[in-house]
């Protein structure tokens, strides 16, 4: 019996566009506080539904975007490498989550200064290896450091398309070897970064890609994805997932989705570190 | 001769400056390393990998150190900027370094001798030009300015600052392809088979270019000029206004005033081609009442000089420098016989020219080579090939050559450019 996913979120109670730091913002179309009180706690319950345990902590005034957990770091065994944000309205998050993992039982590192790296957002792991964005929000210079800090292979993809800002708005691990992944969003080199290493890639298409699909959860066999993506789901159906699709408008606003409103704390899925107990070289707490 | 090297920012063979990034990481299976190598070529640079260690197991980084090359260090500056965007890290150039000169006089020794290249040094971490190029110097570096410049040898002061070694040092060299469409009238090689017409239209062109810059024409003219009746093509030239600054010795001076006062040049009738009785006491009658005069630009307040290139001069307010030599006869009132003083005129002068015509003298020619910067257009044109090739191998690479008797050739471009 494999132990319950655990997974990080921030209730919305503060959430509106409150600045435009992606294409996605425009402050002229604000949320709803209600709609997003009601779609976040859809998700909360799916989420609970499919046997994961939530940890909510408490959100901060005049922080909006500290709904979007998956943002705050990378987590790997029990470390927490906290991110260092492109943008000053979002800096101010850093504290809260560096206090919250420190509480809850996590060593929390932070990256060197003058390096950006918005955590779970740019850098994913499938299978052994750590794929991670850069160039909008995450730097290569920051995935090179993640690297040797953590003795794990990154392979850092350049993400062309200002829309797709972070790698979890356009890429999603399912399994150690498999992913859901929007190729528009990466260059040539990227592409066949993903298609060399990824035995299984899903390809979303570009209408499916655009209303979020890839900022996917996972947890288990079973994948959790905003709705309006029936040509995913039916892929990911073929592949032998559960898909629920929930309706997750009111954070498209601010351009995030599913994914974007958690975190792993316990590795996901397609992390390899995470599997309990099989030998590899990279099975080692650092 | 002078050489061109700098340790980390060595000249591209093709042109161009170099620097060296480093980058670090999973650059193979990223495909970081070929993207980035790519990029270098795509945005028009080129690339020596210097080293590259290939991690041994997967989770091992790999590092590569390549060297980057561009046509200019704007272009590598944008090109070094979007590496960075992709992890690269520029190997920090080092610092210039300098010592005192404790000899006045001397430069401190291995000192840095410079080219006639544009030149830059890195101080406090950028990279700046150094003023004034030219071969041959050392460089003084300003702390309190931020500034560099080239200077003699004979300028250096105790306590200033002279750089030392090659660190922090880049030389940029002119780009060949540029030279060849602003010159592309010809090529360099020196001959006498060429066709004249289309050199001298070059020639009236890149004049006319260097006008319009607003930028000074140079003539650095010999005696043969007046013994070959051009005295007078020159003289328009300078009354039309297509010449700014004139070098010359005492010789080409003496005989156009010999003309203008006796009809001679060294005794000979300019009008009859024969040597006049007593001709041959001319030139030295003619510096002799100059010099009762007070000087050049006396004679012609006095009325006395009233034609030739000297006259012409002085009425255009033509910087005329006259640069003596041993075997000169008087001199000249003008002429500065002090040959470190003359240099040092000439180097004052030499700021804002954008062209040189150097016609039938081999020492003068050779003289403000060493002066000028490479980027200063050279032309120069004597009936002896061997002139035009000694300006050339003494470094002045820029010169294009014209293998001609002067008197056809200024006659052709007064009219040309009339």
């Amino acid at each position: 019996m494999p132990s319950p996913a655990r997974i990080l979120m921030c209730r919305p109670d503060f959430y509106r566009i409150e600045y435009e730091i992606n294409p996605w913002m425009h402050r002229d179309v604000d949320s709803d506080p209600a709609e997003s009180r009601a779609q976040w706690l859809a998700l909360r319950d799916v989420l609970t539904d499919l046997g994961a345990i939530v940890e909510e902590m408490e959100p901060a005034p005049d922080l909006p975007d500290m709904v979007f957990t998956a943002n705050a770091g990378l987590v790997y065994h029990d470390l927490f490498l906290s991110s260092r944000f492109r943008f000053g309205v979002r800096q101010g998050e850093t504290s809260h989550f560096d206090a919250w993992f420190s509480a809850n039982g996590f060593r929390v590192e932070s990256l060197p200064e003058g390096m950006y790296f918005e955590g779970a957002g740019d850098a994913l792991f499938c299978g052994d290896t750590l794929f991670a964005g850069y160039r909008f929000r995450s730097d290569a210079r920051s995935h090179h450091w993640l690297g040797d800090r953590l003795g794990v292979e990154v392979l850092p993809l350049e993400l062309i398309d200002p829309r797709y800002y972070h790698l979890d708005t356009c890429f999603c691990p399912l399994g150690p070897d498999e992913a859901v992944y929007f190729p528009g969003a990466f260059d040539s080199y990227g592409q066949d970064v993903l298609k060399s290493r990824i035995p299984g890639l899903i390809e979303v298409s570009a209408s499916e890609a655009v209303s979020f699909t890839c900022n996917a959860v996972v947890v288990g066999r079973s994948v959790v994805l905003n709705e309006a993506a029936p040509k995913l789901a039916g892929s990911l159906r073929a592949a032998g997932y559960e898909v629920h699709p929930r309706r997750l408008t009111e954070f498209i606003k601010a351009g995030g989705s599913a994914k974007c409103l958690t975190l792993r704390l316990d590795g996901e899925e397609a992390a390899a570190w995470k599997a309990p107990k099989v030998a590899s070289r990279s099975d080692q707490s650092p | 001769m002078p050489h061109i090297a700098a340790d980390r920012s060595r000249p591209d063979p093709l042109g161009g400056v170099a620097e060296e990034i480093e980058v670090r990481g999973h650059i193979i299976d990223s495909l970081l390393l070929p993207k980035i190598l790519d990029r270098i070529l795509q945005m028009g640079g080129t690339f020596e990998i210097k080293e590259c260690k290939i991690g041994a197991r997967r989770v091992d980084p790999s590092h590569a150190r390549i060297a980057v090359s561009a046509a200019s260090p704007e272009a590598l500056e944008e090109i070094l900027g979007d590496l960075v965007v992709h992890g690269a890290a520029p190997v920090a150039p080092q610092e210039v370094r300098t010592i005192e000169a404790d000899i006045p006089g001397t430069f401190p020794d291995g000192f840095y001798s410079t080219t006639n290249e544009r030149t830059q040094v890195r101080l406090h971490g950028k990279w700046i030009d150094v003023d004034d190029q030219e071969m041959d110097c050392g460089i003084a570096i300003d702390p309190a300015r931020s500034s560099a410049r080239c200077l003699a040898m004979t300028e250096v002061e105790l306590g200033m600052p002279i750089v030392v070694g090659h660190d922090g040092v880049r030389v940029i060299p002119v780009e060949r392809s540029r030279e060849a469409s602003l010159f592309g009238f010809m090529g360099s090689n020196v001959s006498s088979e060429k066709p004249k017409a289309i050199s001298l239209k070059g020639v009236a062109k890149s004049i006319r270019e260097t006008r319009k810059a607003g930028q000074k024409v140079l003539l650095v003219g010999g005696p043969a000029i007046v013994h070959t009746g051009s005295a007078e093509h020159v003289a328009r030239l300078i009354r039309e206004g297509w010449i700014q600054t004139l070098f010359a010795g005492n010789a080409l001076a003496t005989h156009d005033i010999e003309q203008a006062l006796h009809g001679t040049s060294l005794g000979v009738s300019m009008t009859r081609g024969e040597p006049i009785e007593h001709g041959h006491e001319h030139h030295l009658r003619s510096i002799n009442t100059i010099r009762r005069l007070g000087g050049i630009r006396a004679a012609v307040d006095a009325g006395v000089l009233t034609s030739g290139i000297m006259f012409e001069s002085v009425k255009a307010g033509t910087d005329v420098v006259l640069a003596g030599s041993i075997r000169d006869d008087g001199p000249l009132p003008e002429v500065i016989t002090d040959t470190l003083k003359a240099q040092a005129r000439m180097r004052e002068a030499i700021h804002g020219v954008g062209f040189a015509l150097c016609i039938a003298t081999a020492l003068h020619s050779i003289a403000t080579g060493n002066l000028l910067p490479a980027w200063v257009k050279v032309v120069c044109v004597d009936i002896n090939p061997a002139t035009v090739t000694k300006l050339s191998d003494r470094g002045t690479f820029q010169t294009i050559g014209l293998v001609t008797d002067v008197e056809p050739f200024l006659r052709s471009l007064a009219q040309e450019l009339a």
